[in-house]
Parts: structure tokens; C-alpha cells; sequence
């Protein structure tokens, strides 16, 4: 391994690094003295006590940068050096190895002929954190930022204009290397290009990101997903940046990685308490501000806008599901870890306590669907329905399946179009009124937001596949969820379903 | 952590360039005024007065309209928009 520019340079000859601790260091002793006697160019390098291998002179590491620089993984370690630059290691001891590296035989009599070293001392956390912070920048290809000494770290990321309004966890070269463990993928990997900026999004970024949002690195996988997700032209993050609409990407989070990272998909799944959860979407939102650039008051045209904005991420229930996950239903394969993006506001509740039939039930859902967005409005917007398991049990006592669920809200959604249109002399909210008789339009991707309606026909409230429903929450309350979505077909989004890539 | 820590940069890192404001000409004979529909619901409507405005004015007006306002105006429509007019007004609307 090469030193790079700037290190600390070690003497040319044969290096041996160890450290007193070290109950194999400690077994090589003689040999290094031997070595010395036979004429060979060594220079021992100790970790922790210059004495160590007395009366042979050491060099100490003293803050174990050498160490750090030389990428040492365990100890003893023996190092070629020549002008400068490393040409060869040998690890541990072996004696048929140490022979051949230094050209000496008959080395180390009466020791074993092999025994394994220990980890090298810098690369304890208590060492190897200060080191990274120090030295760990030149590892990655972000721009490394001084933060003066005057100033609070904390206000210092305010200050950056980096945060969503609440305090950020100090993206440290330490802590972006750690995250960037979490994920096989190499830091440069380019995951897409992030508007309103369109800039080059790489998994280092992500990773920076998600250091500031609170992630721990297994999540690091599933924000990557979510920001591929939402690079897919078929988000149009663009727009569901800058729409007057409070709209925000959710993330809806399938598979086993959503079990395994400890992520909720129960009781308050879609509320505060739960790492995963929260710092997930907040990865997912601070990224979309800092690489693609889009804040509000910027491009972020949002009216209200919603606390959704902060973090909107959940697991969806897979454990007591009724029906299969809605990353299958999307055409993933079963145990393929996935997130589906779906563009939404906060959501709010369906209280359903006593209907006893799922027909009564979906009902209940029909009507608190209608006023997705106004309840005059047809053919313009999506929806998220999150189904609880109490209200689940009533589909699944019946044999609904999603898809029945589906069918029969379209068919308790298709409304007169009286009721939608426009009254000049009363309610003036509501769809145009066409020039003339015709049949109420029929939805396709380039339907004009709000198409003219005739009256005395039925128009469906929402497109087919307009409302995404998903299984959520604790196993006590007879109590779903609806979240209004956004614009569909060519001027609008879709959800995106992306599998997690480890 | 350190006294002075490095913090990894979480942005894009890319400068955006100040553009300066192109001048102003001094009045409008002579040149040609884009009017930009974005396709939101009634900016033509607005659009509308400001051609008449400016046709009684014996100014020359172009009109343009974004396919969609959820999406960023195509390469190919900034550049005629560009070619062909000395000034752009844009519509926002609801």
C-alpha cells in the first residue's frame, strides 16, 4: 500500500510494527533481535511502549498515524519500504514467510511454526474515530468543511443552511466512513440525478446525509433505495417539489431488512419513536434538500406543506398481513426487500368501530377516500390507505383480497357528476362543466388536470390503481388511515417501487 | 471530537454561477415579447390581457406554453423562446 501525499513517511528498510499487548509481538521479540544481529535493515515501530523490544531502539507511534497511514490491519506486521513507498507485508508470524521476506533463515527456533498476530491498536474506536476525523477526509470525495473554533458545532450546521429545522448529527469523516459500511456499494456510485438542481447524487452524499439525519449504517441500503426511487423520472420529484401542494415523498419499507434494522410497522408505526423509521425519511428529505437542492421558499413551493415533510417512512406489516406485501403486488418477488415511494400528505383517520361486514367497512373508506384533496375534485389525485389490522380482520373473515378491496371502492367512488361540478351560483368549487352532452371522460396519462365534465353522467373519483393500499398499525383500534396523494398520469407521479440493494 | 472538526460537505458542491440581469432596454418598439403559458389553470387568461396590452402598444408577442408546469420546460422550447424574443413574461396561475 502506498502512503498517500502528506503522511507521515516511514525509513526505507524492513519496518516491524507491534505493540506490547500483543501476546505474538511478544513471541517475536527474539527474532527481531536476531534479525538485528544478522545485519538486517530493521527499524521496529511500537505501538504503546518504546521499551518494549529494549535494547533494540523503537520508534513509538505515538498517535499510531503511522499505523493508521501504513493501513496496518493486526500486528506484528512486517513492511518492505523503499524511497518512501511500500513494496511488501507479512502478517503475523510465520516463520517459512518472515525467512523468505527478510532473506534470513533458521529464524526463531523453539517457536511455533505459525501464530496468528492481534488487531492493530489504532484500529480500536477509542483510537480509530480521532484518526478518521483527523485523516479520514482524504478518503472521501466530499469537500471537507473546517468548523471554526469560535463557533458551536450545532449552530455551526444551522448555520450551513444543511438542517430541515431541527439539529443534525455532525457529519464527521468517522462517522460518513462508518455509514458508508453499511452499504457493498462504492461511495462514487452515481444513484441519479436529484432535482430541482439535477445534480449527481453519489451513495457518499447519501451517506453524508444520512450521518446528519441520525441513521445508524444498516439503514444506509434503504435510504439509498429511496433516493433511487425518487430519481426515477417517474417520481417527478421536480414536481412534488415544487407544487403549491403539501405533498412529500413517504416511504413504505418491504422485506426482511425492515424486520432486521428494527424498523416499526405496528403499534404508532407511522408516529415518533422508532430510529429506523424516522431517520429514514429524514435521510431521505435532507438529501433531496442538500444535493438536489430543493427548499422551501426555493423551489419548494409548498402552500402549508406538512410535518410529513420532516420524515414520512414506515415498514408495512408483514407479520400480521391479510394480504402479500404491496412491493409483490407491485411485481417484486416474495423476501426481496423493497421501498415504494408514493408521493403524500400526512394522513388522517378512518375511525371505524362498528361496522361488522367488509362491504360496511370499505364503505367507510370510500367515504373518507372522496374528500382525498376536495371532495369535488375527480380523476386528479392519487391516495395512500393504510389498513389496521383490527379493520383487516374483517376482510380477511370474508376472503377480500386487495384487489376485491380495490374493486369495490371504485364502484362505491364513481359519483353523479352533478355532485362535482361547478354551481356558478353556489358551491363554485368543483370540475368545469363541458361545452355539451358526451359521456364523462375515461382516464389516461394525458387527461387534463380537472377535464370538463357533462352533467347527468358518473365520473370515478380516482384513476384505476389510484389508491395505493397498504397494511399498518397495532393489533388493538378500529382505526385506518387515508393520506391524500398528488397529481397522476404524464403531468403527475406515480409510485416508485425499488428493491434494497445490501 | 477534534477543536476544529471537518464536517463532510452534504451538498451538491456545485456553484451556481451569478447570472447578471440582461439590460434593460429602454422601451419596447421594435422588439419582441415572449409570453410564456406554464399550463397552470387560467394563465392564459392573464396572458391574454398582457398580448392585448402590448398589441395596443404595436409591440411584438410570441406565445409559448410548457407542456406542463410539474415538469422543467423542454431544452428544445427554452431555446427557441431564447432565439426569438428580446424579453420573456411568464405565467404562474391557478
Amino acid at each position: 500500500m502506498t502512503s498517500p501525499a502528506g503522511s507521515p513517511a516511514l525509513p526505507d528498510g524492513i519496518i516491524a510494527v507491534v505493540r506490547s499487548t500483543c501476546p505474538t509481538c511478544d513471541l517475536v521479540v527474539p527474532v527481531l533481535h536476531a534479525l538485528s544481529e544478522a545485519g538486517c535493515d530493521i527499524h521496529v515501530l511500537v505501538q504503546d511502549d518504546p521499551g518494549f523490544v529494549s535494547p533494540l531502539p523503537a520508534q513509538l507511534d505515538r498517535d499510531l498515524s503511522l499505523s493508521y497511514h501504513a493501513g496496518i490491519d493486526s500486528v506484528p506486521t512486517l513492511l518492505r519500504i523503499m524511497d518512501g513507498v511500500e513494496q511488501d507485508r507479512c502478517v503475523g508470524w510465520d516463520r517459512a514467510s518472515w525467512e523468505s521476506f527478510t532473506g534470513i533463515p533458521g529464524l526463531g527456533p523453539g517457536l511455533p511454526d505459525y501464530q496468528p498476530g492481534c488487531g492493530s491498536q489504532h484500529l480500536e474506536p477509542r483510537f480509530l474515530t480521532e484518526l478518521e476525523d483527523r485523516f479520514g477526509a482524504a478518503r472521501l470525495r466530499a469537500r471537507g468543511v473546517v468548523t471554526p473554533e469560535e463557533l458551536d458545532v450545532t449552530e455551526f450546521l444551522f448555520d450551513q443552511g444543511w438542517s430541515d429545522g431541527l439539529p443534525l448529527v455532525p457529519p464527521s469523516p468517522s462517522r460518513v466512513l462508518r455509514m458508508l459500511e453499511g452499504c457493498s456499494r462504492e461511495p462514487d456510485e452515481v444513484l441519479g440525478e436529484l432535482p430541482p438542481a439535477w445534480h449527481p447524487c453519489t451513495v457518499e452524499k447519501v451517506a453524508i446525509n444520512a450521518v446528519m439525519a441520525g441513521c445508524r449504517p444498516e439503514y444506509l441500503p434503504v435510504v439509498i433505495a429511496a433516493v433511487e426511487a425518487a430519481c426515477d423520472p417517474a417520481f417527478n420529484l421536480h414536481g412534488v417539489l415544487c407544487t403549491l401542494m403539501a405533498v412529500g415523498p413517504a416511504v413504505i419499507v418491504n422485506g426482511p431488512i425492515g424486520r432486521a434494522i428494527g424498523m416499526n410497522s405496528g403499534m404508532n408505526a407511522l408516529g415518533q419513536g422508532n430510529r429506523a423509521n424516522l431517520t429514514i425519511g429524514r435521510a431521505l428529505q435532507l438529501t433531496i434538500r442538500n444535493v438536489g437542492g430543493g427548499r422551501p421558499g426555493g423551489t419548494d413551493r409548498a402552500c402549508l406543506g406538512t410535518p410529513a415533510k420532516l420524515s414520512f417512512c414506515f415498514a408495512e406489516d408483514e407479520e400480521t398481513a391479510t394480504w402479500e406485501p404491496i412491493s409483490v403486488a407491485r411485481g417484486l418477488p416474495t423476501g426481496v426487500s423493497a421501498v415504494t415511494l408514493v408521493a403524500v400528505e400526512g394522513p388522517h383517520t378512518i375511525a371505524d368501530p362498528h361496522s361488522r361486514t367488509a362491504a360496511s367497512l370499505a364503505r367507510s373508506f370510500a367515504a373518507a377516500l372522496r374528500n382525498v384533496v376536495h371532495p369535488k375534485h375527480v380523476l386528479c389525485w392519487d391516495a395512500l390507505l393504510i389498513v389496521s389490522p383490527e379493520h383487516r380482520r374483517l376482510f380477511a373473515a370474508e376472503g377480500w383480497s386487495r384487489t376485491d378491496l380495490e374493486r369495490e371502492l371504485e364502484r362505491l367512488l364513481l359519483l353523479p357528476t352533478d355532485e362535482v361540478l361547478r354551481d356558478p351560483d353556489g358551491w363554485q368549487e368543483g370540475m368545469p362543466r363541458a361545452s355539451g352532452p358526451g359521456p364523462a371522460p375515461v382516464w389516461h396519462p394525458d387527461l387534463p388536470l380537472f377535464a370538463p365534465l357533462s352533467a347527468g353522467q358518473q365520473v370515478p373519483k380516482f384513476r384505476p390503481g389510484g389508491v395505493l393500499i397498504v397494511q399498518a398499525g397495532g393489533a388493538a383500534g378500529p382505526l385506518s388511515m387515508v393520506a391524500s396523494g398528488w397529481v397522476n398520469g404524464t403531468i403527475g407521479n406515480r409510485p416508485v417501487t425499488r428493491e434494497i440493494i445490501g | 471530537m477534534n477543536r476544529h472538526p471537518i464536517l463532510m460537505d452534504p451538498t451538491h458542491e456545485a456553484e451556481a454561477g451569478r447570472l447578471p440581469l440582461a439590460a434593460r432596454p429602454p422601451d419596447l418598439r421594435g422588439r419582441t415579447v415572449g409570453l410564456l403559458d406554464i399550463s397552470k389553470p387560467q394563465g392564459d387568461r392573464f396572458l391574454d390581457h398582457l398580448e392585448a396590452l402590448l398589441q395596443a402598444q404595436a409591440v411584438m408577442v410570441a406565445r409559448f406554453r410548457k407542456p406542463t408546469f410539474t415538469r422543467p420546460m423542454p431544452a428544445d422550447l427554452r431555446r427557441e423562446i431564447a432565439e426569438r424574443c428580446d424579453l420573456v413574461i411568464e405565467a404562474l396561475a391557478d
